[in-house]
């Protein structure tokens, strides 16, 4: 089994890399852009094959290292 | 007095964090990862660098050191931490000190000696300045835009929980990095546990630019 984490800032924490890449899309003339918003994606193989257990596992790992949920949200997507 | 000064892999600021405590009359002893610290120190020093190579986030890794377990521990019995730069990341990380760090705004590292504001000097760490003295220290990071949520922020103020502020130098605001209120410093609420981005050992020399570093470090001395 496969979990497909995903981490970004929480909304309302500036986003400067998203920031900076909107404004490179802007002047490519990209104007339908409205927000643009960075994160990052985690992939773990898992030795698991219960899934609310693998997510209940994945969500712990997220609020104990991957994510900081002082600034960060996190999903938790798992694939089988 | 007895310092001593953390060392990670990835750590390089602890030879500068001995030699400034060592000026000012301490024993310093350097403390590996993978040791611990005992009470017998009048002041841990998380020193700078990029532990574990700012794997994940600043500061992420090394909070599962299992010397930080020992550091958590030393902390909440009273005793005294201080983190610079790299190990203010790694105690807001580690949840000793509130907030957290995040890219700079200008996504620049930013290498260059910066004035900061005192804010309060109610604490061990600041108490050999005055509120509004104006010092001169280097900031070499990429990751030291302080966060904080609006009720920490408060909070923060209320108690007087932030210690410096980064300006120009004639006390104006300035801030190089984006963090909120230009905070370059905080303490925990029970002050004794300090974090700062600036490089106060790397200001103990007016012939390297600048020896405000040494009023700061001297307020742990008594």
């Amino acid at each position: 089994m496969k979990a497909i984490v995903n981490v970004h800032l929480k909304p309302g924490v500036l986003d400067s890399q998203g920031k900076a890449v909107h404004h490179a899309l802007s002047s490519l003339h990209f104007d339908s852009v409205n927000d643009v918003r960075i994160g990052k994606q985690i992939i773990l193989e898992l030795d698991e094959n219960d899934e609310a257990k693998a997510k209940d596992e994945v969500s712990k790992m997220c609020e104990e290292l991957l994510a900081n949920t002082v600034i960060e949200d996190y999903t938790i997507e798992i694939v089988k | 007095m007895r310092v001593g000064v953390l060392q990670f892999p990835g750590t390089n600021c602890e030879y500068d964090t001995e030699y400034a405590f060592k000026k000012l009359g301490c024993d310093v002893d350097i403390i590996w990862h993978k040791e611990s610290v005992n009470a017998g120190y009048d002041l841990i020093v998380v020193a700078g660098g990029f532990s574990y190579g700012d794997y994940l986030r600043s500061g992420a890794i090394a909070k599962f050191s299992p010397v930080m377990e020992s550091v958590k521990d030393y902390a909440k019995k009273g005793g005294r931490v201080l983190g610079i730069c790299n190990g203010f990341q790694i105690l807001t990380e580690s949840r000793l000190l509130p907030g957290a760090l995040k890219r700079n705004e200008n996504l620049h590292f930013i290498s260059k000696h910066h004035h900061l504001k005192v804010e309060n000097n109610n604490n061990d760490f600041l108490k050999k300045l005055n509120v509004g003295d104006i010092v001169n220290i280097p900031i070499a990071h990429h990751d030291g835009n302080y966060y904080i949520d609006d009720d920490g922020l408060k909070e923060l103020w209320d108690n007087g929980q932030v210690l410096l502020t980064y300006c120009d130098k004639n006390g104006e605001v300035s801030n190089p990095n984006g963090s909120v209120d230009s905070i370059a410093g905080v303490c925990n609420k029970e002050k004794n546990v300090f974090g700062l981005m600036p490089h106060p050992e790397r200001a103990m020399e007016k012939l390297l630019g600048s020896d405000d570093g040494v009023k700061m470090l001297e307020g742990f001395l008594g």
